[in-house]
């Protein structure tokens, strides 16, 4: 992620916005807001993204800060689990009437 | 042809195979994805389009939150307004991914050199005006959003999901207002009629132009930008919204109106394109008076921005100057 603000709002940043939604589920992104800094993304993450009590806690990241895999290196990069079929249950044949397996 | 060219043009045959095939497969295009040119082009285009549509969207309702009849109302159009400034977030958000810069889009709009839906270039004349929005303005926008959830562009089609949740809260306070309206005195349900028959005819020039005047539409549909053409969705409009207007006891003003048993739809009358086409072009009743507002706003709000900037850079140099005093404190 490269992603940064231009000029025009100088010294506005872009941060990427993770929500909980309820407590024993993960933080998943929703979106992406511009601040000045942490806390004010804390803030216009809370009005942006949780008008309707959809989440319990909030993770702001400045995009700058995120590496990511390229989807043009895809193929490669996952390749090393796309050839191990036998890490999968469905790879054991095991007889049906074997029970609680 | 050079052998580096020739590889070149290898490398974008395959990406563009890939592409098509992402599509084919009915599989979402994310924004670090290749992609055409014009795809993300028009994709730029039409989420800043639709962005800057909630945010002047705003305008025309919220000029009746001071004067809303009751504090329910003034809270429920508080709530919906905030809303639409919020769908406006999410789409400006959507656009950045695709590498157009947010401040630069609001430039392209206080200027004029992007469009947002020609709706919105229409006066609120009375209160029945914000329900009668709420039912046929955004019950059409509910009409086409529906579809663009499953809209090719990742994070476009994951913002209309977040926006057609909200916009059912829209289009059932403006019905319930009217309903309420119309249980009350003539002069309320003059309103209510009036209203509709101001805002009926703009709300079925929301789906765009006609198919065969719309040479965009193809391609859109081949890229699973758009799922229906402009008058598949203003058909499903209108069958939805005559019964709603029967059990609310308002005439659409529409003489043409009738149903068709043979086609199983209703059929309606001619639309005054050459309307459609002035409004968009910017001689609809509003549109300079919501540019300058949209103006002002960027412009009186830019010592907040600046303030916070400097607000946040004095805070950074205050915590670093603290950590390393501590730093020099210690053992």
């Amino acid at each position: 992620m490269t992603r940064t603000v231009k000029a025009g709002e100088a010294g506005y940043q872009l941060y990427e916005v993770f929500l909980r939604g309820k407590r024993g589920l993960n933080h998943v992104h929703v979106g992406s807001l511009h601040a000045a800094d942490a806390q004010m993304a804390l803030h216009h993450a809370r009005d942006l993204y949780t008008r309707r009590n959809e989440g319990v806690s909030i993770w702001v990241v400045k995009a700058a800060d995120i590496t990511a895999s390229s989807p043009q290196e895809k193929d490669p990069f996952f390749a090393p689990s796309g050839d191990k079929v036998y890490r999968h249950p469905t790879f054991y044949d095991i007889p049906d009437d074997v029970p609680h397996m | 042809m050079t052998r580096q060219a020739h590889q070149d043009r290898l490398r974008d045959d395959a990406l563009a195979a890939q592409f098509d095939d992402t599509i084919a497969h009915e599989q979402r295009i994310e924004p670090r994805d290749w992609m055409p040119d014009g795809y993300r082009s028009t994709m730029i285009r039409q989420i800043a389009q639709h962005a800057h549509s909630e945010i002047i969207g705003m305008q025309p309702e919220g000029s009746w939150i001071t004067r809303a009849p009751s504090l329910r109302r003034k809270a429920i159009l508080l709530a919906k307004v905030q809303d639409e400034a919020g769908h406006g977030m999410y789409l400006y958000s959507a656009a950045e991914t695709l590498g157009a810069e947010r401040g630069d889009l609001t430039e392209r709009l206080i200027t004029g050199r992007q469009k947002y839906s020609s709706i919105f270039n229409y006066p609120t004349l009375t209160y029945a005006d914000v329900g009668v929005i709420g039912w046929l303005v955004d019950g059409a926008a509910i009409c086409n959003q529906v579809p663009l959830c499953r809209s090719s562009y990742g994070p476009y089609a994951r913002a209309m999901i977040r926006i057609c949740k909200e916009e059912s809260f829209h289009q059932r306070q403006g019905y319930e207002l009217l309903m309420t309206m119309m249980r009350g005195t003539t002069a309320q349900r003059d309103m209510v009629q009036d209203a509709t028959n101001r805002f009926w005819w703009p709300s079925l020039m929301m789906f765009g132009p006609p198919d065969d005047a719309s040479p965009n539409t193809a391609q859109s549909m081949a890229w699973g930008i758009k799922r229906h053409t402009n008058d598949e969705l203003r058909q499903r409009f209108v069958d939805m919204t005559v019964p709603q207007a029967e059990k609310l006891g308002v005439t659409l003003p529409d003489p043409d109106l009738r149903w068709n048993e043979e086609r199983g739809h209703y059929a309606f009358g001619a639309i005054d394109w050459d309307e459609f086409t002035a409004v968009v072009k910017g001689d609809g009743p509003c549109n300079a008076q919501r540019i300058s507002a949209r103006r002002k706003a960027h412009d009186d709000g830019a010592w907040v921005r600046e303030a916070a900037v400097v607000h946040a850079r004095k805070a950074r140099l205050e915590a670093e100057s603290t950590s390393g005093a501590a730093g020099e404190a210690g053992p």
